[in-house]
């Protein structure tokens, strides 16, 4: 008789928890869907082709649309690849293949260090190291500081898909006389190249979305830019200072301009998951 | 491999030139400052661009900014609503000087049901700020406005929390008129606010006050009526209730203007003036050698343009336009730029 | 000999990266230098934040912090414990699995100025409601409003970490206990918890870590006041939030200067959090995988 008790107890126990856990979990997804709701609800309307290819209108006039925002975030994307991605795989590649030295460690720590370091921190330092003495804000001084943040994601990506690749494709490689820079950068590079694009996809797609960093570096722009030399406006700048502004028609801009950001940021994750399974 | 090393290089190098070149094609302007002219020089800047082609980047980002960037000659010129003192002139690499470009009020916005239009006193505003009064049905604020039911809510105040021209106009009004504020907080660009909520640039806080019910902050004119956020009567020191306007700004700006046109207007005495008046001003090194000659040459004509055609945006933005007199000293200030050593 | 050249090329980017970091760290040291000298080191932990007259007081600030990271912390500790034994436990395979996954993945993907927006405009109305509702000022906008959009960016963050601790319990163990008569509730609260309570523990400091640097998200919501914060309900300022709102325009260098202060502060912060979880994770691997 006890143990019968004891045993339903139990059972109750079980469920009650298992039910716990998923109302729990299912709660979590709730502000997801919320703000995921409320950026499409108020922002799909926004988009049009006139939003992608105007340039916003002083304030007062209504209309206007964010071409040199999402520019200026390619822009500022394509200079911090072309900053971070060749030194992140490059270091990445160390890491995967001198496992051992103390410098691996040392560098092992450092970038595990790196990736800590607080967004504004970055832009800090990308301020006093580029802009003070260049003497102006620029689209580069902000592919500076995101770069700073982007290079240990692309490291950490490197080398754990280099580490996955079974010793035997080196070790067959070397034994058939191919010269060991040959081997890595010919042969183990390559068979790494989706996971290691993956993780470049998956970084971008993190750093599109840095606002902070940019504030005092890539300054803003109420212009259209190409030029990485000068200051330049890019999606999530704008949001903020349109999200905060008490202009109605502002902060519907904002929206819409949210929404494209999302949008992107989703185009990048599920090209990563497609260059994954590929 | 598409994505060999050689051709990424290639690729990258060919965009850096492009993107390089494009930067010496078309001439660019780089200004930085006050919040509180932003609609007025964003609509003035727009149309000389269309006029002359030359793009002008403004970024509102505060007085205290516009100051520090031009100080870091990070940007061709600065704007603030509060002029440099003495020190803070001596404090900057080279000599500076000030073009008034147009006048505005900061007006005290708020939030509450119906937009009633209230009368205050400084003494109301400044306990306001410091959290001696905290209710807006508080006696004081009630027996200014009999006909106006207030309701029993908490005041929440909202300040700026950027380095701002505002700010020192505002602060520089409670202090003169309220010996207590000029004890506890005294003025400048950035106070120490005993309580309230901080919001970023004119923007923000008219945002913020424009959320909150209840809220109470100070905002440039223009922000509260593109907003249709309402606005409160001040008591001047000639005694009279002001409402904010156009007409009431100029009269505060009767007094004489030295030549270097750094004036404070504030609490002023003359009868029909608004007490929280202000000019503001565009920031420029005397001596523009460390510019290209070109850009010298379009800074001096930017500002001349401003100071005399550029007047007739003002007042559609609810802005006062410069008077004769500070129009011609404003035109003297120009004038007496230099280039390598020689006037431009 | 081109091998050596390669491995040495190799060498010299590790060494880069870690002279990177060197520089970043000498930076924010040499450049807070001016302010530390001009208020005395004590004075960095007073409450007076005042750059007009010198006076760089930090203590606001650093308290603004870390209340605020610890109370999304607290809040979000039950959700990624939840989480973590749904996905490790419950749902191993399958398209819930994997649905849940996605969803964790876009709330991580999401940037802090959209949950910024997102907060101004849904959050804090409900706040201002719920502040009305107790008779509390309602601000609608403070340190409380900050932690909770803090614990909804953390949470995939720290649901990937215990996960991850949770995955490496050993599975003999597991079927040791259920082969005794262990119901699934029991194994979960009895063996597996336990197990990796150090890794969670762990986790649970580098996801404080994450949350002690965000700022966006936080300089919209915290209600932007320098005073030492009176309650959870009112305004704040965290270290970051202060460096975004007055970096851009400090009106002089030593006020740059104390701004680097503030940015040193938070990167110690961060160092030290995310050493002591990275060491006891390390820790764990190695005692679980010997």
């Amino acid at each position: 008789m006890i143990q019968k008790t004891s045993l339903e107890t139990l059972l109750i126990k079980n469920y009650l928890f298992k039910g716990l856990i998923v109302f729990l979990s299912l709660l979590m997804l709730l502000p997801l869907l919320f703000i995921l709701f409320f950026v499409l609800k108020n922002g799909i309307s926004q988009l049009s082709w006139a939003f992608l290819s105007e340039l916003p209108k002083p304030v007062g006039d209504t209309g206007g649309g964010v071409l040199n925002a999402w520019v200026g975030s390619l822009l500022l994307l394509a200079t911090t690849s072309v900053l971070s991605v060749p030194l992140g795989i490059w270091v990445g590649i160390y890491l995967s293949e001198a496992r051992n030295s103390k410098l691996a460690f040392c560098t092992r720590f450092c970038v595990d260090l790196l990736q800590g370091i607080p967004s504004i921190v970055m832009g800090i330092i990308a301020y006093i190291w580029v802009v003070v003495p260049s003497g102006h804000f620029s689209a580069f001084s902000g592919s500076v500081a995101l770069s700073l943040l982007m290079i240990p994601l692309i490291v950490t990506a490197t080398e754990e898909t280099l580490k996955l690749i079974p010793n035997t494709l080196k070790e067959a490689s070397l034994a058939l006389g191919v010269p060991y820079w040959k081997t890595v950068l010919k042969v183990l590079v390559p068979t790494g190249f989706n996971g290691i694009l993956t993780g470049i996809l998956l970084s971008l797609s993190r750093i599109a979305g840095e606002t902070a960093p940019l504030l005092f570096t890539a300054f803003g722009s109420p212009f259209l830019e190409t030029s990485i030399f000068k200051p330049v406006q890019s999606l999530p700048l704008l949001i903020f200072n349109y999200a905060t502004s008490p202009y109605e028609d502002w902060q519907r801009i904002g929206w819409g301009a949210s929404c494209l950001l999302i949008l992107s940021i989703l185009g990048f994750n599920i090209l990563a998951k497609v260059v994954k399974r590929s | 491999m598409i994505f060999s090393s050689k051709r990424l290089a290639l690729l990258s190098l060919l965009a850096m030139l492009f993107t390089y070149s494009s930067s010496i094609l078309g001439l660019e302007l780089l200004g930085a400052g006050a919040t509180f002219p932003y609609p007025y020089y964003a609509r003035l800047f727009s149309d000389y661009a269309k006029k002359t082609g030359i793009k002008i980047n403004y970024q509102a980002i505060g007085s205290g900014g516009g100051i520090q960037q031009l100080k870091n000659k990070t940007v061709d010129f600065g704007a603030s609503d509060t002029f440099l003192s003495n020190e803070e002139l001596g404090q900057m690499p080279a000599e500076t000087l000030h073009i008034p470009t147009c006048l505005g009020a900061v007006v005290l916005s708020y939030n509450l049901p119906g937009s009633p239009s209230l009368k205050l006193t400084p003494d109301v505003i400044a306990d306001i700020f410091l959290g001696v009064i905290t209710q807006w049905n508080d006696p004081r604020i009630q027996a200014l406005n009999p006909k106006i039911t207030l309701p029993a809510k908490k005041i929440m105040t909202v300040h700026r929390s950027d380095g701002s021209g505002t700010t020192a106009v505002f602060t520089s009004f409670l202090t003169k008129s309220n010996p207590n504020w000029a004890k506890k907080v005294g003025e400048g660009k950035s106070v120490k606010w005993p309580n309230g909520l901080g919001s970023k640039g004119n923007s923000g806080v008219a945002g913020m006050i424009k959320q909150l019910p209840g809220s109470v902050g100070y905002i440039e004119l223009n922000y509260a009526k593109q907003n249709r956020m309402p606005m409160a009567s001040v008591k001047n020191k000639a005694g009279q209730f002001i409402e904010p306007s156009l007409d009431s700004v100029s009269a505060a700006a009767n007094e004489a203007m030295p030549n270097d046109t750094r004036i404070n207007i504030t609490n002023s005495g003359a009868k029909n003036a608004y007490p929280i008046s202000t000019f503001t001003w565009l920031l420029v090194y005397k001596d523009l050698s460390g510019l290209p000659k070109d850009k010298a040459i379009a800074v001096k004509n930017l500002l001349t343009w401003i100071v005399r055609d550029g007047q007739k945006y003002a007042s559609t933005l609810d802005y006062a336009p410069l008077s004769k007199s500070a129009q011609q000293k404003a035109e003297g200030v120009i004038n007496s730029l230099t280039f390598k050593g020689s006037a431009l | 000999m081109a091998d050596r050249i390669f491995k040495r090329s190799l060498a010299l980017s590790g060494f880069l990266v870690c002279l990177l970091l060197a520089a970043i760290v000498l930076t924010l040291f040499w450049r807070s230098l001016p302010a530390i000298q001009e208020q005395g080191f004590t004075h960095i932990f007073s409450a007076n934040w005042e750059p007009n007259m010198g006076q760089f007081g930090s203590k606001p600030f650093i308290w603004g912090t870390l209340i605020t990271s610890f109370v999304a912390l607290l809040l979000s500790i039950p959700f990624s414990i939840a989480l973590a034994i749904f996905l490790g436990e419950y749902f191993k395979k399958g398209m819930i699995p994997s649905f849940v996954k996605s969803c964790i993945h876009l709330l991580a993907g999401i940037p802090s100025v959209i949950y910024g927006f997102w907060g101004l405009f849904i959050l804090v109305p409900i706040m201002r409601n719920v502040q009305e509702f107790f008779g509390i000022e309602p601000f609608g906008v403070g340190l409380l409003t900050a932690s909770i959009i803090l614990t909804i960016m953390i949470i995939p963050f720290s649901i990937s970490m215990a996960q991850e601790v949770i995955e490496m319990v050993p599975n003999d163990l597991k079927e040791a206990a259920y082969s005794l008569g262990a119901t699934q509730y029991e194994v979960i609260t009895k063996v597996i918890l336990p197990y990796s309570k150090s890794g969670i523990i762990a986790g649970t400091l580098l996801s404080f870590g994450r949350a002690v640097g965000e700022t966006m998200a936080v300089t919209m919501l915290i209600g932007n006041s320098n005073v030492m914060p009176s309650s959870l309900w009112g305004p704040g300022n965290t270290l970051a939030s202060v460096i975004a709102n007055e970096f851009s325009e400090a009106t002089h260098s030593l006020h740059v200067a104390g701004l680097v202060q503030l940015g040193l502060i938070l990167f110690l912060l961060t160092f030290v959090i995310n050493l002591v979880g990275k060491w006891i994770l390390r820790k764990l691997k190695h005692e679980l995988n010997p």
